[in-house]
């Protein structure tokens, strides 16, 4: 496909043919030439087509390939022409990060950090097909998926200082689980605070880089090896249930003809279809914020029981990576109120905007971006100009170059686990095999995506944390 | 002939099932699938599961058919071995697929080694006719 260069890191897909806007991809020369590998360029162009989209469709630094949307794409769509789409949000609604800090260094923790991962280990119930510790109702679920976050706090798991530091405050206000279907909750039951498996992670990590030490003061990073803790997980059987239902209905309401890709199905905004898909992806959004909420007090308790202490461990931030959400944009001097579509991508937002906490709206929103097992993961800051660059997102991670099927004929679990230990890393799992699938030669170079973040403006770099024990679900 | 295979996708799970019947390819597709997240070959027969889903066309009946695993799987532990008494059905409206699901219990002698979080329709090809195949991109 042509594309235009605009610059060092960004490039243009021109409208043509049925684009109803440009497409603008931020990559470095060398993050591009594994974009054009695959199908991402396309589904971002057929994302560029849709009603109702407005200024441009975007291309994050670590995108690729995913059906309807490309991961890694964001879009902002008008709410009375414009669409909503569940290949826009993607299966896993909510798949986002948590970052805990922690006032221990990594002296403090070496001789425990063993055992830290294999209470930890003990604790989150993790892998496929593995329940929860706790077994809900279903109108404790239905309670779960209307509050968010804040049902668990409410139930001991956590303060509410954590909810004033995640996105949305923990709780999407326009949920209702009403809208789910029997098989939504009937998955979510046994699965609330539960890990899951594939590229899902809980870290204990330490600072091994400060780029900005005012701005990592002010998100309570201090010093070198300190010790932070990053929780990566979604919304489970539920969240992909309701984006299977929702893709489902929308088909038999709408059909499918004259979509390029069946995943683009939509409904408009103000149609009920389209009402009723917001309201329950925003219960999964929840469900999966009161899951990391859980999952984060459990890693605190074991902190608590090793170390003796879990002070300091504040919270961070908590991210969301796949989500649609109402924002408000500039676009064309006005600002007017959009449907955002952030798909493998991460909001971004930068000093001022009322949506971000008030600790954090002198500098910008914290952005946690999960390097690939075993490598480095970055914490960034958000900027105003992201916000006219790419409707205020950026990268989510790494972004594969592999697949998973190639990953596990390639590499073996074990001898990844003893490279890791070699680096130091102490590394527990599920399984071998889906170790080898998550191998880090199977992804895009971390560092090249958030230095692309940086260059281009859509998020700076404010320091780097390296892990020191992984469980992989 | 194979009965099932697996190609190259950057992110995700791609494969095609084969069958002398387009019964027998769905079952295969479903063994795919399965082989994402365990050894079907290793999951012993000691329960049996009806199963009955519908589809507009047959592409939205195989995405159904295929998500029934995953479902069984969140909300019985329910782990595919084999398919039995499988037949599909063009119905006034849309298709039926029936078939018996036989497999086990997930216990911890399983090795479960990969999620699976939907069946998706990208790239997705039913060939209805001899010789019969479908291809399926799965979110891994």
């Amino acid at each position: 496909m042509e594309l235009k260069k605009i610059n060092a890191n960004t490039w243009e897909i021109p409208k043509h043919a049925n684009m109803r806007v440009p497409t603008i991809i931020y990559a470095s020369e060398k993050l591009l030439a594994g974009v054009r590998g695959d199908k991402t360029l396309f589904q971002a162009k057929n994302v560029a087509c849709l009603p109702g989209i407005q200024r441009k469709a975007y291309v994050m630094p670590d995108a690729h390939q995913g059906y309807g949307f490309p991961i890694g794409g964001v879009a902002a769509f008008d709410l009375q022409e414009g669409v909503i789409s569940p290949g826009g949000v993607g299966y896993d609604i909510n798949c986002g990060v948590r970052l805990l800090k922690t006032d221990f260094t990594e002296k403090d923790i070496r001789d425990k950090r063993k055992l830290l991962l294999s209470e930890i280990f003990k604790e989150v119930p993790a892998g496929v097909g593995k329940g929860g510790t706790t077994r809900l109702s279903r109108k404790v679920l239905e309670e779960v998926c209307t509050k968010g976050a804040e049902w668990a706090v409410e139930n001991g798991y956590g303060e509410k200082d954590d909810l004033l530091k995640t996105e949305e405050y923990g709780r999407m206000r326009e949920a209702d689980p009403s809208h789910l279907s029997p098989r939504a909750l009937e998955r979510g039951v046994p699965q609330l605070g539960t890990l899951g498996a594939g590229n899902h992670f809980i870290e204990i990590q330490k600072v091994s880089e400060i780029f900005d030490p005012d701005v990592a003061k002010v998100f309570g990073i201090h010093s070198l090896d300190q010790i932070m803790v990053m929780i990566h997980c979604g919304s489970r059987g539920l969240g992909h249930q309701v984006a299977s239902d929702y893709i489902r209905l929308m088909e038999n309401k709408f059909g499918t003809q004259g979509l390029p890709d069946r995943e683009l199905i939509h409904a408009p905004i103000r149609s009920d279809l389209g009402k009723r898909y917001y309201k329950s992806m925003s219960a999964a959004v929840n469900f999966a914020f009161a899951n990391r909420q859980m999952i984060a007090h459990w890693v605190r308790s074991v902190f608590q029981r090793i170390m003796g202490s879990s002070e300091g461990m504040d919270q961070v931030y908590d991210v969301c990576h796949n989500v649609a959400k109402f924002e408000r944009h500039t676009i064309e001097g006005r600002v007017k109120e959009v449907c955002i579509h952030r798909k493998g991508a991460t909001r971004s937002f930068g000093p001022g905007r009322k949506e971000i906490p008030e600790i954090y709206r002198s500098v910008g929103q914290p952005v946690l971006i999960p390097g690939s097992m075993g490598t480095s993961s970055y914490i960034l800051v958000g900027t105003s100009m992201a916000e006219e660059l790419s409707f205020g997102s950026t990268a989510h991670g790494a972004g594969r170059v592999m697949s998973r099927h190639e990953a596990k004929r390639r590499f073996r679990g074990e001898k990844i686990k003893q490279d890791l230990e070699q680096k130091g890393i102490e590394l527990r799992s599920t399984s071998w095999r889906g170790v080898a699938e998550e191998a880090p030669q199977a992804y895009k170079n971390v560092d090249e995506v958030v230095r692309t973040s940086h260059e281009a403006g859509l998020g700076q770099l404010v320091a780097k944390v390296i892990p020191v024990g992984v469980m992989k679900g | 002939m194979d009965m099932y295979k697996f190609f190259h996708h950057t992110a995700d799970a791609k494969f095609q099932a084969f069958g002398q019947s387009l019964e027998e390819t769905f079952a295969h597709a479903a063994l795919a699938l399965s082989s994402l997240m365990w050894d079907w070959k290793k999951i012993a027969k000691n329960i049996e599961i009806p199963v009955e889903v519908e589809g507009n066309d047959l592409e939205q009946l195989l995405v159904n058919f295929l998500e029934e695993i995953l479902y069984l799987l969140d909300t019985r532990n329910f782990l595919l071995s084999s398919i039995d008494n499988i037949l599909i059905k063009k119905e006034t409206e849309g298709w039926k697929i029936q078939a018996l699901f036989e497999g086990d219990v997930n216990t911890t002698e399983y090795e479960i080694f990969g999620d699976v979080k939907a069946v998706t329709y990208n790239e997705m090809i039913v060939k209805k006719r001899a010789p019969f195949m479908v291809q399926v991109v799965a979110d891994v």
